[in-house]
Protein backbone atom coordinates (compact mmCIF):
# COMPACT_ATOMS: atom_id res chain seq x y z
CA UNK A 1 0.00 0.00 0.00
CA UNK A 2 2.79 2.45 0.64
CA UNK A 3 4.13 2.39 -2.89
CA UNK A 4 0.55 3.37 -4.42
CA UNK A 5 1.06 6.21 -6.59
CA UNK A 6 -0.76 9.90 -5.76
CA UNK A 7 -3.15 8.83 -9.22
CA UNK A 8 -4.01 5.30 -8.28
CA UNK A 9 -5.35 6.68 -4.63
CA UNK A 10 -6.89 9.23 -6.02
CA UNK A 11 -8.64 6.54 -9.43
CA UNK A 12 -9.19 3.62 -6.82
CA UNK A 13 -12.45 4.74 -5.13
CA UNK A 14 -14.20 6.33 -8.21
CA UNK A 15 -14.83 2.92 -9.42
CA UNK A 16 -12.94 -0.55 -8.53
CA UNK A 17 -12.97 0.71 -4.70
CA UNK A 18 -16.22 3.05 -4.81
CA UNK A 19 -17.25 3.99 -1.04
CA UNK A 20 -21.03 3.99 -1.70
CA UNK A 21 -20.59 0.63 -4.12
CA UNK A 22 -18.05 -1.19 -3.10
CA UNK A 23 -17.45 -0.46 0.41
CA UNK A 24 -20.72 0.37 1.53
CA UNK A 25 -20.08 3.68 3.52
CA UNK A 26 -22.11 6.84 3.29
CA UNK A 27 -25.36 4.91 1.36
CA UNK A 28 -27.84 6.73 3.76
CA UNK A 29 -27.41 10.40 2.13
CA UNK A 30 -26.75 9.03 -1.31
CA UNK A 31 -30.38 7.43 -1.36
CA UNK A 32 -32.44 10.34 0.50
CA UNK A 33 -30.91 13.74 -1.35
CA UNK A 34 -31.03 11.89 -4.91
CA UNK A 35 -34.31 13.10 -6.11
CA UNK A 36 -33.08 16.33 -7.45
CA UNK A 37 -29.72 17.49 -9.28
CA UNK A 38 -29.59 20.61 -7.49
CA UNK A 39 -29.56 18.73 -4.34
CA UNK A 40 -27.06 15.88 -5.33
CA UNK A 41 -24.84 18.25 -6.63
CA UNK A 42 -24.43 20.75 -3.53
CA UNK A 43 -24.42 17.64 -1.31
CA UNK A 44 -21.71 16.17 -3.63
CA UNK A 45 -19.48 19.46 -3.58
CA UNK A 46 -20.17 19.74 0.72
CA UNK A 47 -18.73 15.80 1.11
CA UNK A 48 -15.68 16.73 -1.18
CA UNK A 49 -14.80 19.59 1.09
CA UNK A 50 -15.37 18.16 4.12
CA UNK A 51 -13.74 14.92 3.53
CA UNK A 52 -10.49 16.33 1.52
CA UNK A 53 -9.98 18.38 4.28
CA UNK A 54 -10.61 16.58 7.77
CA UNK A 55 -8.68 13.73 6.01
CA UNK A 56 -5.80 16.09 5.74
CA UNK A 57 -6.13 17.89 9.31
CA UNK A 58 -6.32 14.34 10.47
CA UNK A 59 -3.25 13.05 8.57
CA UNK A 60 -1.33 16.04 10.04
CA UNK A 61 -2.54 15.48 13.79
CA UNK A 62 -2.07 11.72 13.52
CA UNK A 63 1.07 11.31 15.53
CA UNK A 64 -0.55 13.69 18.27
CA UNK A 65 -3.27 11.97 18.70
CA UNK A 66 -3.55 9.41 21.52
CA UNK A 67 -5.10 6.12 20.43
CA UNK A 68 -7.35 6.01 23.00
CA UNK A 69 -9.40 8.84 22.42
CA UNK A 70 -8.74 9.20 18.40
CA UNK A 71 -13.08 8.44 17.61
CA UNK A 72 -13.76 12.01 19.28
CA UNK A 73 -10.66 14.38 18.02
CA UNK A 74 -11.86 12.88 14.66
CA UNK A 75 -15.36 13.54 15.65
CA UNK A 76 -14.23 17.25 16.62
CA UNK A 77 -12.29 18.09 13.39
CA UNK A 78 -15.44 16.36 11.38
CA UNK A 79 -18.00 18.45 13.42
CA UNK A 80 -16.56 21.83 13.19
CA UNK A 81 -15.71 21.30 9.30
CA UNK A 82 -19.28 20.50 9.16
CA UNK A 83 -20.28 23.56 10.50
CA UNK A 84 -18.43 25.59 8.43
CA UNK A 85 -20.30 24.16 5.61
CA UNK A 86 -24.06 24.76 7.19
CA UNK A 87 -23.24 28.02 8.14
CA UNK A 88 -22.36 28.94 4.49
CA UNK A 89 -25.03 27.01 2.79
CA UNK A 90 -27.62 29.14 4.81
CA UNK A 91 -26.25 32.44 3.78
CA UNK A 92 -25.62 32.10 0.05
CA UNK A 93 -28.06 29.56 -0.56
CA UNK A 94 -30.57 28.99 1.81
CA UNK A 95 -33.55 27.50 -0.38
CA UNK A 96 -31.26 24.86 -1.09
CA UNK A 97 -30.12 24.38 2.51
CA UNK A 98 -33.58 23.96 3.84
CA UNK A 99 -34.01 21.35 0.91
CA UNK A 100 -31.20 19.45 2.27
CA UNK A 101 -32.67 19.73 5.77
CA UNK A 102 -30.94 17.62 8.32
CA UNK A 103 -28.80 16.04 5.65
CA UNK A 104 -25.80 18.58 5.97
CA UNK A 105 -25.69 17.99 9.74
CA UNK A 106 -25.80 14.26 8.71
CA UNK A 107 -22.50 14.25 6.92
CA UNK A 108 -20.70 14.27 10.69
CA UNK A 109 -22.02 10.79 10.81
CA UNK A 110 -21.72 9.72 7.32
CA UNK A 111 -18.97 6.93 7.39
CA UNK A 112 -17.42 7.94 4.21
CA UNK A 113 -15.87 10.95 6.63
CA UNK A 114 -14.85 8.40 10.06
CA UNK A 115 -14.11 5.59 7.43
CA UNK A 116 -11.40 6.93 5.57
CA UNK A 117 -9.92 8.77 8.55
CA UNK A 118 -10.05 5.06 10.07
CA UNK A 119 -8.47 3.32 7.30
CA UNK A 120 -6.84 6.02 5.39
CA UNK A 121 -5.73 9.09 7.38
CA UNK A 122 -4.57 7.92 10.07
CA UNK A 123 -1.89 6.17 8.16
CA UNK A 124 -0.68 8.38 5.60
CA UNK A 125 1.27 11.78 5.06
CA UNK A 126 -1.23 14.78 4.50
CA UNK A 127 -0.84 15.40 0.46
CA UNK A 128 -2.20 11.26 0.10
CA UNK A 129 -4.80 11.92 2.76
CA UNK A 130 -6.08 14.71 1.35
CA UNK A 131 -6.22 13.01 -2.58
CA UNK A 132 -7.52 10.00 -0.69
CA UNK A 133 -10.26 12.18 0.63
CA UNK A 134 -10.94 14.14 -2.66
CA UNK A 135 -11.23 10.69 -4.37
CA UNK A 136 -13.59 9.08 -2.01
CA UNK A 137 -15.84 11.94 -2.13
CA UNK A 138 -15.68 12.19 -5.98
CA UNK A 139 -16.48 8.59 -6.30
CA UNK A 140 -18.94 8.94 -3.29
CA UNK A 141 -20.56 11.93 -6.22
CA UNK A 142 -20.52 10.03 -9.21
CA UNK A 143 -23.03 7.52 -7.79
CA UNK A 144 -24.97 10.34 -6.38
CA UNK A 145 -25.28 12.78 -9.80
CA UNK A 146 -26.00 9.73 -11.71
CA UNK A 147 -28.76 8.80 -9.71
CA UNK A 148 -29.95 12.04 -9.16
CA UNK A 149 -29.49 12.03 -13.15
CA UNK A 150 -31.68 9.47 -13.90
CA UNK A 151 -34.16 10.01 -11.08
CA UNK A 152 -35.35 13.68 -11.92
CA UNK A 153 -35.00 13.04 -15.81
CA UNK A 154 -37.70 9.89 -15.45
CA UNK A 155 -39.11 10.70 -12.09
CA UNK A 156 -40.30 14.76 -13.23
CA UNK A 157 -38.75 14.95 -17.05
CA UNK A 158 -36.71 18.15 -15.46
CA UNK A 159 -33.07 18.39 -14.97
CA UNK A 160 -31.96 20.92 -12.94
CA UNK A 161 -35.49 22.21 -12.66
CA UNK A 162 -35.70 22.71 -16.05
CA UNK A 163 -38.25 21.07 -18.67
CA UNK A 164 -36.41 18.44 -20.59
CA UNK A 165 -39.39 16.06 -21.03
CA UNK A 166 -42.31 18.32 -20.80
CA UNK A 167 -45.15 16.24 -18.49
CA UNK A 168 -48.81 15.77 -19.66
CA UNK A 169 -49.71 18.00 -16.95
CA UNK A 170 -47.78 21.15 -18.50
CA UNK A 171 -49.19 20.42 -21.68
CA UNK A 172 -46.41 18.27 -23.27
CA UNK A 173 -46.47 14.83 -24.31
CA UNK A 174 -44.24 13.06 -21.11
CA UNK A 175 -46.51 10.98 -18.40
CA UNK A 176 -44.24 11.08 -15.45
CA UNK A 177 -43.09 8.18 -13.32
CA UNK A 178 -43.74 9.36 -10.14
CA UNK A 179 -42.41 6.36 -8.21
CA UNK A 180 -38.74 6.91 -9.39
CA UNK A 181 -39.11 10.15 -7.07
CA UNK A 182 -40.09 8.22 -4.06
CA UNK A 183 -37.45 6.75 -1.56
CA UNK A 184 -37.16 3.18 -2.36
CA UNK A 185 -36.46 3.36 -5.72
CA UNK A 186 -33.19 4.82 -4.68
CA UNK A 187 -32.79 1.28 -3.62
CA UNK A 188 -33.02 -0.21 -6.74
CA UNK A 189 -31.04 2.21 -8.26
CA UNK A 190 -28.11 1.50 -6.32
CA UNK A 191 -28.89 -2.11 -6.55
CA UNK A 192 -28.78 -1.72 -10.26
CA UNK A 193 -25.54 0.15 -10.21
CA UNK A 194 -23.37 -1.97 -8.29
CA UNK A 195 -24.95 -5.32 -10.70
CA UNK A 196 -23.96 -3.17 -13.53
CA UNK A 197 -20.24 -2.30 -11.82
CA UNK A 198 -19.70 -5.80 -10.76
CA UNK A 199 -20.78 -7.65 -14.26
CA UNK A 200 -17.70 -5.66 -15.38
CA UNK A 201 -15.23 -6.58 -12.79
CA UNK A 202 -15.75 -9.95 -12.63
CA UNK A 203 -13.38 -10.12 -9.58
CA UNK A 204 -15.44 -7.56 -6.98
CA UNK A 205 -18.58 -10.45 -6.86
CA UNK A 206 -18.82 -11.24 -2.98
CA UNK A 207 -19.27 -15.12 -3.12
CA UNK A 208 -20.13 -15.09 0.46
CA UNK A 209 -23.00 -12.26 0.42
CA UNK B 1 -52.26 15.09 25.27
CA UNK B 2 -52.09 11.87 25.68
CA UNK B 3 -53.69 11.37 22.32
CA UNK B 4 -50.90 13.61 20.97
CA UNK B 5 -47.84 11.47 22.68
CA UNK B 6 -49.47 8.32 21.01
CA UNK B 7 -50.09 9.78 17.41
CA UNK B 8 -46.21 10.80 17.75
CA UNK B 9 -45.05 7.69 19.36
CA UNK B 10 -47.29 6.02 15.81
CA UNK B 11 -45.88 8.50 13.36
CA UNK B 12 -42.17 8.34 14.54
CA UNK B 13 -42.28 4.23 14.57
CA UNK B 14 -44.16 3.72 11.42
CA UNK B 15 -44.66 6.35 9.51
CA UNK B 16 -41.94 8.44 9.58
CA UNK B 17 -39.60 4.84 9.81
CA UNK B 18 -35.68 5.80 10.15
CA UNK B 19 -34.53 3.22 8.42
CA UNK B 20 -37.26 2.46 5.90
CA UNK B 21 -38.40 6.32 5.11
CA UNK B 22 -35.33 8.33 5.35
CA UNK B 23 -32.93 5.99 5.04
CA UNK B 24 -31.00 6.63 8.38
CA UNK B 25 -28.46 4.40 9.97
CA UNK B 26 -28.20 2.71 6.51
CA UNK B 27 -24.71 1.73 6.75
CA UNK B 28 -25.12 -0.70 9.79
CA UNK B 29 -28.65 -1.62 8.26
CA UNK B 30 -27.03 -3.22 5.41
CA UNK B 31 -24.03 -3.98 7.41
CA UNK B 32 -25.12 -6.18 10.62
CA UNK B 33 -28.39 -7.62 9.26
CA UNK B 34 -27.33 -11.36 8.23
CA UNK B 35 -28.36 -12.63 11.71
CA UNK B 36 -31.53 -12.17 13.50
CA UNK B 37 -29.91 -12.10 17.25
CA UNK B 38 -27.36 -9.44 16.34
CA UNK B 39 -29.84 -7.46 14.80
CA UNK B 40 -32.23 -7.74 18.05
CA UNK B 41 -28.87 -6.46 19.89
CA UNK B 42 -28.58 -3.81 17.95
CA UNK B 43 -31.62 -2.44 17.92
CA UNK B 44 -32.14 -2.93 21.48
CA UNK B 45 -28.99 -0.64 22.05
CA UNK B 46 -30.55 2.10 19.58
CA UNK B 47 -33.62 2.44 21.10
CA UNK B 48 -31.70 2.66 24.54
CA UNK B 49 -29.14 5.41 23.28
CA UNK B 50 -32.20 7.30 21.37
CA UNK B 51 -34.21 7.16 24.11
CA UNK B 52 -31.56 9.24 25.76
CA UNK B 53 -29.93 10.93 23.41
CA UNK B 54 -32.45 13.20 22.32
CA UNK B 55 -34.38 14.32 25.23
CA UNK B 56 -30.59 15.13 27.02
CA UNK B 57 -30.16 16.93 23.25
CA UNK B 58 -33.38 18.54 23.85
CA UNK B 59 -32.66 20.16 26.99
CA UNK B 60 -29.43 21.50 25.84
CA UNK B 61 -31.06 23.14 22.59
CA UNK B 62 -34.00 24.41 24.82
CA UNK B 63 -31.69 26.10 27.41
CA UNK B 64 -28.71 26.42 25.95
CA UNK B 65 -28.31 26.92 22.13
CA UNK B 66 -31.36 28.39 21.07
CA UNK B 67 -31.53 31.88 20.33
CA UNK B 68 -32.64 33.76 23.53
CA UNK B 69 -31.76 30.48 25.29
CA UNK B 70 -29.44 32.15 28.08
CA UNK B 71 -31.94 35.05 28.83
CA UNK B 72 -31.62 32.91 32.34
CA UNK B 73 -28.35 33.83 32.40
CA UNK B 74 -28.75 37.48 31.71
CA UNK B 75 -27.76 36.85 28.21
CA UNK B 76 -31.01 37.71 26.34
CA UNK B 77 -29.14 38.44 22.71
CA UNK B 78 -27.10 35.39 22.49
CA UNK B 79 -27.54 32.63 19.93
CA UNK B 80 -25.40 29.64 19.88
CA UNK B 81 -27.37 27.69 17.39
CA UNK B 82 -24.19 27.06 15.30
CA UNK B 83 -22.65 24.96 17.78
CA UNK B 84 -25.48 22.84 17.94
CA UNK B 85 -24.10 20.18 15.84
CA UNK B 86 -20.40 19.80 17.56
CA UNK B 87 -22.38 19.83 20.75
CA UNK B 88 -25.19 16.88 19.67
CA UNK B 89 -22.34 14.35 18.68
CA UNK B 90 -20.29 15.53 21.39
CA UNK B 91 -23.38 14.64 23.90
CA UNK B 92 -23.76 11.44 22.03
CA UNK B 93 -20.29 10.03 22.07
CA UNK B 94 -20.45 10.81 25.83
CA UNK B 95 -23.48 8.95 26.74
CA UNK B 96 -22.77 5.96 24.97
CA UNK B 97 -19.54 5.44 26.46
CA UNK B 98 -21.46 6.01 30.30
CA UNK B 99 -24.18 3.25 28.71
CA UNK B 100 -20.82 1.35 28.25
CA UNK B 101 -19.40 1.25 31.51
CA UNK B 102 -22.52 1.26 33.54
CA UNK B 103 -23.72 -1.78 31.12
CA UNK B 104 -20.01 -3.66 32.17
CA UNK B 105 -20.46 -2.59 35.76
CA UNK B 106 -24.53 -3.62 36.39
CA UNK B 107 -25.11 -5.84 33.74
CA UNK B 108 -22.35 -7.45 32.44
CA UNK B 109 -24.28 -10.47 29.75
CA UNK B 110 -25.80 -7.53 28.09
CA UNK B 111 -23.04 -6.23 27.75
CA UNK B 112 -20.97 -9.33 26.54
CA UNK B 113 -24.22 -9.62 24.40
CA UNK B 114 -23.71 -6.49 22.28
CA UNK B 115 -20.30 -6.25 22.51
CA UNK B 116 -18.59 -4.14 19.58
CA UNK B 117 -21.95 -3.03 18.52
CA UNK B 118 -22.15 0.01 21.61
CA UNK B 119 -18.92 2.13 20.57
CA UNK B 120 -20.04 1.73 16.75
CA UNK B 121 -23.57 3.49 17.76
CA UNK B 122 -22.05 6.94 17.99
CA UNK B 123 -21.37 6.51 14.27
CA UNK B 124 -24.48 5.66 13.34
CA UNK B 125 -26.32 8.45 11.64
CA UNK B 126 -30.15 7.71 12.95
CA UNK B 127 -29.04 8.67 16.86
CA UNK B 128 -27.45 11.83 15.06
CA UNK B 129 -30.57 12.43 12.93
CA UNK B 130 -33.03 11.89 15.47
CA UNK B 131 -31.33 14.96 17.48
CA UNK B 132 -31.52 16.95 14.26
CA UNK B 133 -34.88 16.01 13.58
CA UNK B 134 -35.97 17.35 16.91
CA UNK B 135 -34.33 20.59 16.89
CA UNK B 136 -35.95 20.80 13.41
CA UNK B 137 -39.25 20.07 14.39
CA UNK B 138 -38.68 22.25 17.82
CA UNK B 139 -40.55 19.30 19.76
CA UNK B 140 -40.65 20.59 23.78
CA UNK B 141 -39.69 17.86 26.37
CA UNK B 142 -41.96 15.66 26.46
CA UNK B 143 -42.34 15.49 23.15
CA UNK B 144 -38.34 14.46 22.76
CA UNK B 145 -38.68 11.47 24.86
CA UNK B 146 -41.71 9.96 23.20
CA UNK B 147 -39.46 11.29 19.70
CA UNK B 148 -36.34 9.50 21.08
CA UNK B 149 -38.28 6.39 22.01
CA UNK B 150 -40.29 5.98 18.61
CA UNK B 151 -37.93 6.66 16.39
CA UNK B 152 -35.14 3.92 17.97
CA UNK B 153 -37.72 1.40 18.63
CA UNK B 154 -38.99 1.96 14.69
CA UNK B 155 -35.20 1.25 13.87
CA UNK B 156 -34.84 -1.52 15.83
CA UNK B 157 -38.51 -3.19 14.28
CA UNK B 158 -36.60 -2.75 10.75
CA UNK B 159 -33.35 -4.16 11.23
CA UNK B 160 -34.75 -7.36 12.89
CA UNK B 161 -37.14 -7.56 9.85
CA UNK B 162 -34.41 -7.08 7.22
CA UNK B 163 -32.23 -9.91 9.40
CA UNK B 164 -34.90 -12.32 9.15
CA UNK B 165 -35.52 -11.80 5.66
CA UNK B 166 -31.52 -12.17 4.86
CA UNK B 167 -31.85 -15.18 6.79
CA UNK B 168 -33.95 -17.17 3.96
CA UNK B 169 -32.25 -15.17 1.53
CA UNK B 170 -29.59 -17.38 1.96
CA UNK B 171 -31.33 -20.19 0.15
CA UNK B 172 -32.00 -18.61 -3.04
CA UNK B 173 -29.89 -18.30 -6.24
CA UNK B 174 -29.45 -14.56 -6.51
CA UNK B 175 -27.02 -13.65 -9.69
CA UNK B 176 -23.43 -13.48 -9.56
CA UNK B 177 -23.33 -9.67 -9.45
CA UNK B 178 -26.03 -8.98 -7.09
CA UNK B 179 -24.32 -11.34 -4.74
CA UNK B 180 -23.80 -9.64 -1.33
CA UNK B 181 -24.99 -5.58 -0.71
CA UNK B 182 -27.08 -5.87 -4.55
CA UNK B 183 -29.91 -8.01 -3.46
CA UNK B 184 -29.70 -6.34 0.21
CA UNK B 185 -30.60 -3.12 -0.97
CA UNK B 186 -33.31 -4.47 -3.43
CA UNK B 187 -34.39 -6.09 -0.03
CA UNK B 188 -34.49 -2.98 1.61
CA UNK B 189 -36.11 -1.00 -1.34
CA UNK B 190 -39.20 -3.94 -1.00
CA UNK B 191 -39.25 -3.42 2.44
CA UNK B 192 -39.21 0.80 2.08
CA UNK B 193 -42.23 -0.06 -0.05
CA UNK B 194 -43.93 -1.52 2.15
CA UNK B 195 -43.81 1.14 4.66
CA UNK B 196 -45.12 3.71 2.31
CA UNK B 197 -48.74 2.45 2.82
CA UNK B 198 -48.37 3.60 6.38
CA UNK B 199 -47.69 7.15 4.93
CA UNK B 200 -51.72 7.22 3.97
CA UNK B 201 -52.67 7.73 7.55
CA UNK B 202 -53.64 10.67 8.99
CA UNK B 203 -53.40 10.88 12.61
Amino acid sequence: MSTMSNKSIFLRPLAADNPVLIQVLGICSSLAVTSKMETAVVMTLALIFTTTLSNAGISALRNYIPNSIRIIVQMVVIASLVIVVDQVLKAYAFSISKQLSVFVGLIITNCILMGRAEAFAMKYPVIPSAIDGFGNAAGYGIVLVSAAFVRELIGSGKLWGHNILTPITEGGWYQTNGFLLLPPSGFFFIAFFIWALKTWKKELVDHNG
Amino acid sequence: MLEHYLSLLIKSIFIENMALAFFLGMCTFLAVSKKVETALGLGVSVTAVQVLTVPVNNLLYQHVLKEGALAWAGLPEVDLSFLGFISYIGVIAAIVQILEMTLDKYVPSLYNALGIFLPLITVNCAIMAGSLFMVERDYDFGESVVYGFGSGFGWALAIVVMAGVREKLKYSDVPDGLKGIGITSITAGLMAMAFMCFSGIQL
